[in-house]
């Protein structure tokens, strides 16, 4: 068996597993499971990608996606009590035009591919990069070079939807019981307690 | 060629071996350290009971004792519990509690796995941990267990983002993300250690560290006083051996990463031609050592924290510390300040 028959094996299994989980997430009915199914779908996207040796990406791709976005669905799926649709509901129209977009989607991505792909990757064999190779390195300096200015605008519009939804949600309740902190800290205990200096007593109870 | 590849796997099962048995070792004794320690801090005297062969060995066989008891308990399953779910639980706490040793350098060019981006890999594994506590909380079909789980969720991913900053400081001042790279840069004595220009960071990575792990005083995620014992509460058996197993494997890999990130890894503190002054595992050893003991310091010293302290302590206070000292650190590094850039 020679490595390029090994990688092949591997990248069919974890392909197969990804679409499999994929397909899974829209097909069960228990919502915590469509989003398992979601992990492990991102997970083994990022299998796939650490197989071109997208190691950073790949790496990324869980920490980010696997380990946080998804613990906050999970968190939220969890909380909700959704009740188990019927079968009914699911029959309904909404399948025919999901099917259209899917339908749609896919022309658009062959399409996408055919013509992009087309004269910029070799038929037969991956890309290797010589051994020392650091895509960490490649991506920082090619984010930070040639795509600054779309990162950093990225980087901005991030920012602008972090202060925006802070601001949708920060409404002061009038029962809500928060405690300043600063309040507690900065308190005088002379206010609060008064310490009495008194004789001890001798406990006349305990005889008996 | 094939033989080659085939011996190549065997021999990287073999590393990993090598890796799983001490540390497996290492956590049943990190038990035993851990009730001394506290014994020694309530002047009582621990587990002095189990020996071997009449001897009493100060109870050193008890982790054994534990293990076997654990082991040969019923595994209870719940009522509508999901049992497919209960069950892979405990094992993903685990596997990724193990899978973060991969690129753990323990000496020059001892590591499984010498990845570029180490650093990252270690921060995406012991995030992937929380899965099990969430599985484990959801599948038990237990209000304790759920509420345990999803304190501990918001716990770790409010955490997560204080650790991960810290861990940038690093690579700041590294550098780079390999976990050897970032020892090399501390190499000559224990002024060129990170954690004096990291300082700040440091002490929040460790706190973070001991948040991530859900040990105590951020361990409202079991609670004993409120929750009964959070998401594990209908784990019995082997099972809850498992979740024990991987929270103490996550303290030692902590313990380790600060060790490597900030106190030098493998370099002595000592100077000079001795014995001593070698670089060796040894110090790396010594060195996370420290850090448990730090661990089991805090379980027999702190009241555990309030929920909504934690968040605020998260959020409010080392988010902020955290950014402002990656400036300033970029700004050390980028005029070449002291003996470490």
């Amino acid at each position: 068996m020679n490595p390029e028959l090994f990688q092949q094996l591997l990248f069919y299994v974890f392909a197969t597993i990804t679409v499999g989980s994929a397909m899974a997430v829209v097909s069960v009915k228990n919502t915590v499971y469509a989003a398992l199914f979601l992990v492990l779908c991102f997970f083994n996207t990022a299998i796939l990608w650490m197989l071109i040796e997208a190691e950073f990406l790949a790496i990324t791709l869980v920490l980010v996606y696997v380990g946080a976005v998804m613990v906050l669905f999970l968190f939220v799926v969890m909380m909700l009590d959704i009740k188990k649709p019927k079968a009914a509901i699911l029959k309904q129209s909404y399948t025919k035009a999901a099917l259209l977009i899917v339908l749609a989607m896919l022309v658009e991505l062959m399409m996408l591919f055919g013509y992009k792909m087309q004269d910029q990757l070799p038929q037969s064999e991956l890309i290797r990069m010589p051994e020392g190779y650091s895509n960490v390195e490649e991506i920082g300096l090619e984010l930070f070079t040639h795509y600054v200015y779309p990162f950093e605008i990225a980087a901005v519009i991030l920012l602008v939807a972090i202060i925006a939804a802070i601001c949708l949600t920060l409404r002061k309740r009038l029962e809500n019981k928060t405690i300043d902190a600063s309040k507690q800290i900065n308190i005088n205990p002379a206010e609060r307690m008064r310490v009495v200096s008194m004789k001890a007593e001798k406990g006349g109870g305990s005889k008996s | 060629m094939i033989l080659e590849q085939i011996w190549m796997i065997v021999w990287t099962l073999l590393k990993i071996v090598a890796i799983m048995l001490p540390l497996i070792l290492c956590v049943a004794y990190a038990t035993y350290f851990e009730r001394k320690v506290i014994a020694f801090m309530h002047t009582r005297m621990g587990p002095n009971r189990v020996g071997l062969f009449g001897f009493r060995l100060r109870g050193l066989m008890q982790p054994f004792a534990d293990v076997i008891k654990l082991l040969t308990k019923e595994i209870i399953f719940p009522s509508n519990a999901n049992k497919f779910l209960f069950l892979i639980a405990p094992v993903i706490t685990l596997a990724t509690a193990f899978a973060a040793w991969a690129v753990v350098p323990f000496e020059d060019g001892l590591v499984l796995a010498n990845i570029n981006a180490g650093l990252v890999y270690i921060l995406a594994m012991t995030s992937l941990g929380v899965y099990g506590v969430i599985i484990a909380g959801w599948a038990s079909n237990s209000k304790y267990a759920l509420l345990g789980a999803l304190r501990s969720a918001a716990q770790i991913v409010s955490y997560e983002i204080a650790m991960g900053f810290a861990l940038v400081g690093v690579l700041v001042a590294a550098g780079s993300l390999n976990l050897t790279e970032i020892v090399h840069g501390q190499q000559g004595g224990i002024q060129n250690w990170y954690f004096i220009p990291l300082f700040p960071l440091f002490v929040i990575y460790f706190i973070a560290g001991v948040a991530e792990t859900n040990r105590a005083p951020f361990d409202v995620a079991e609670g004993e006083s409120e929750i009964v014992a959070g998401f594990h509460v209908e784990y019995s058996g082997s099972a809850f051996a498992v979740f024990f197993l991987a929270e103490y494997a996550n303290m030692i890999i902590i313990s380790a990463l600060a060790a490597i990130m900030f106190l030098g890894g493998w370099y002595s503190p000592i100077g000079g031609d001795s014995i001593l002054a070698t670089p060796s595992v040894f110090w790396f050893f010594v060195k996370t050592c420290v850090f448990m003991y730090l661990y089991f310091w805090f379980r027999a010293s702190f009241p555990r924290y309030r929920y909504d302290q934690i968040m605020r302590l998260g959020w409010k206070v080392f988010i902020p510390i955290t950014i402002v000292w990656i400036m300033v650190v970029a700004i050390m590094k980028v005029y070449h300040l002291g003996p470490w850039f």
